[in-house]
């Protein structure tokens, strides 16, 4: 069972009409004039559809009669891309997926392939991925809060928010040597493993994320705009929820605890001690404390493993699927030949197909591979949170008001890299 | 390209009596109707008729032994060179018994339609939208069947095999008319 901290406060029920009818019905104290909703096309280049999206509304007044939302601006053809390359070329596409956790992207594939080649990384490599994918997640809230702050005006909580990240890629930057576009999980492995400081300097930067986030929390929790803009809107029942398939954030904030770290421990998630937060009213208010207390829980989760994180090897001991080091290449005829084969053709994993997932920033991020025994993918399809839950975006403002959807659209977090594929 | 191979998706361990509670149901219950069940490095693979589509997705929804109330995913894999040629495939969760199963369909390319599954999950609206886009197949029944990530204007189907990748499209000028989805007989 998991740990819930329900952040329950009182929501007043706030009547939504079900506003389907159009034209609308004049009521008593209007004019008898003819009257046509208006249209209003928010995107795909509005300021606060940060990730490029284009919503269109239907308003009377300022209430939304109905909604549509347009996708696929930022659609590039990851699954083509993939299809086209070797194996284990896919990884730094997966980092384009969601751009603001990069890293759960790319442990999320190497996971599915190392499912499907029958293999499993060692110790360290497992700890190394569960710091790595927490710092991305972290990354990912703090982009989120500090974006949802911005967009309903509060700069400064915003630059908080971004320093606070700043840390984090720095975090990226001593585990890989980027910040954004990591590429740094291999299949089997890791590109390379984490310096003598790197426990030191985790502790500093998490130290120092955690007290902007003290300072976040403080200027926005006691703010009466945000909390009134936050509060009672962007709701939806938590069936509503799964039957449209929403996960992540978004789901737990409506009291269902489904956490994919939780549910199908992958990794050494099971061995390590965090809570799974939850909601209990599903507005926007919940969806963001929901993200505060996983910041935190994360922040637990790489504190233990900096501390309990064995040596050893980063790299499964298998020239058939990982390459064996440059040192040995330059000495040795075997390790250069399978060094040019794994290059030049790829690892082949056996025929079959395979659906892994992992719990990314937003949601359910799965995997699903389709081998034919040779060194190219015959499908390598993302199952990407963000697509499915940006489909919730309209049943969640229709009927709202058209200030409510910048709040909403802020914390369904649409990643447009993930959502657009 | 790669080149599909004939049996690429012949289960790698099929298996006469599944371990899954899940697959042994529906093999009982939809005898002749699910054509066959995997179960390859623990995932859960039903293969099922088109026709039955429906009446099992509602079975694995609402049967308490089930309780499949999430759809994933829907996606479609192109075999190129092998009969039939697509595959239509579910991914499907249940929250409380937190287990999964895929749910595969099995389509010849000259009758690419398969019933819309949006009146079981209502999830499945973009996600067959999708698939429609890329792959051509067709879910009869679906409420609003139009691309989603491609422009309208767009031929072809990008994701299938024999669509080459380095093929270019122009986009649309700035004098095409559109189609507004809000307004259909509304243009700009």
């Amino acid at each position: 069972m998991s740990d819930t901290h329900g952040h329950g406060h009182h929501v007043e029920e706030e009547e939504k009409p079900v506003a389907k009818a159009r034209p609308i019905e004049p009521t008593e104290d209007s004019l008898d004039l003819p009257f046509e909703p208006m249209e209003l096309k928010m995107g795909p280049s509005h300021p606060a559809t940060h990730g490029t999206v284009r919503i269109l509304l239907k308003l009377d007044g300022e209430r939304i009669v109905h909604s549509e939302v347009e996708v696929g601006y930022l659609h590039r053809g990851f699954e083509k891309e993939c299809e086209s390359g070797l194996w284990y070329q896919a990884f730094p596409y997966t980092d384009r997926l969601n751009y603001v956790s990069p890293i759960i992207n790319n442990v999320g594939y190497a996971l599915a392939c190392e499912k499907l080649f029958g293999i499993e990384a060692p110790e360290r490599a497992q700890w190394l991925r569960v710091i790595a994918s927490e710092v991305s997640r972290m990354s990912d809230h703090y982009t989120c809060l500090g974006a949802c702050s911005l967009e309903l005006g509060a700069f400064t909580a915003f630059l908080y928010a971004v320093e606070a990240r700043e840390q984090l890629w720095d975090l990226h930057d001593a585990l890989c040597g980027a910040r954004v576009t990591t590429n740094y999980v291999r299949i089997g492995g890791l590109s390379m493993d984490v310096g003598r400081d790197f426990r030191e300097l985790a502790k500093e930067r998490l130290a120092a994320a955690g007290k902007l986030q003290q300072d976040l929390e403080d200027l926005l929790l006691s703010n009466p705009i945000f909390l009134d803009r936050m509060e009672g809107t962007g709701v939806l029942p938590k069936e509503k929820l799964i039957e449209l398939g929403v996960t992540g954030p978004v789901l737990r904030a409506a009291g269902v605890p489904y956490d994919v770290r939780r549910a199908q421990p992958y990794l050494v998630y099971d061995r390590i001690d965090y809570d799974v937060p939850i909601g209990e009213a599903g507005d926007n208010l919940d969806r963001f404390l929901v993200r505060i207390e996983e910041l935190k829980q994360s922040r637990r989760m790489i504190e233990q493993c900096v501390e309990r994180m064995p040596e050893g090897p980063v790299d499964v001991d298998d020239p058939h699927v990982r390459l064996a080091g440059k040192g040995r290449v330059f000495e040795r005829m075997e390790e250069l030949i399978a060094q040019f084969k794994i290059v030049t053709e790829g690892p082949k994993p056996p025929v079959g197909e395979v659906y892994q997932a992992v719990e990314g920033g937003n949601g359910e991020l799965g995997f699903y591979l389709v081998s034919d025994g040779t060194g190219r993918p015959v499908k390598c399809r993302p199952r990407s949170p963000s697509f499915s839950n940006t489909q919730a975006l309209s049943p969640m403002i229709d009927g709202a008001m058209l200030a409510d959807v910048i709040p909403t659209f802020d914390m369904i977090n649409m990643i447009g890299g993930e959502c657009d594929r | 390209m790669s080149d599909p191979t004939n049996d690429a998706t012949e289960p790698a361990d099929a298996l006469v009596q599944p371990a899954s509670p899940v697959l042994r149901d529906l093999l009982s219950r939809f005898a002749g109707r699910v054509l066959a069940v995997s179960e390859h490095r623990g995932d859960a693979t039903a293969i099922v008729d088109r026709a039955a589509l429906l009446e099992v997705g509602r079975h694995l929804r609402d049967d308490a032994a089930c309780a499949f109330d999430m759809l994933l995913d829907v996606t479609a894999v192109d075999y190129l060179g092998r009969r039939p040629r697509f595959e239509v495939v579910y991914h499907l969760l249940s929250i409380d018994r937190n287990d999964r199963v895929r749910i595969k369909v099995p389509l010849e390319e000259e009758d690419l339609v398969i019933p819309s599954v949006v009146p079981i999950w209502a999830g499945a609206d973009w996600l067959e939208r999708e698939t429609f886009d890329l792959y051509g197949v067709r879910f009869d029944g679906h409420p609003n069947l139009k691309r989603i990530y491609l422009y309208e204007e767009f031929e072809g189907h990008p994701l299938r095999k024999d669509y080459p990748k380095e093929k270019r499209q122009p986009l649309i000028g700035p004098g095409a008319v559109r189609r507004d989805p809000m307004n259909d007989d509304l243009t700009r």
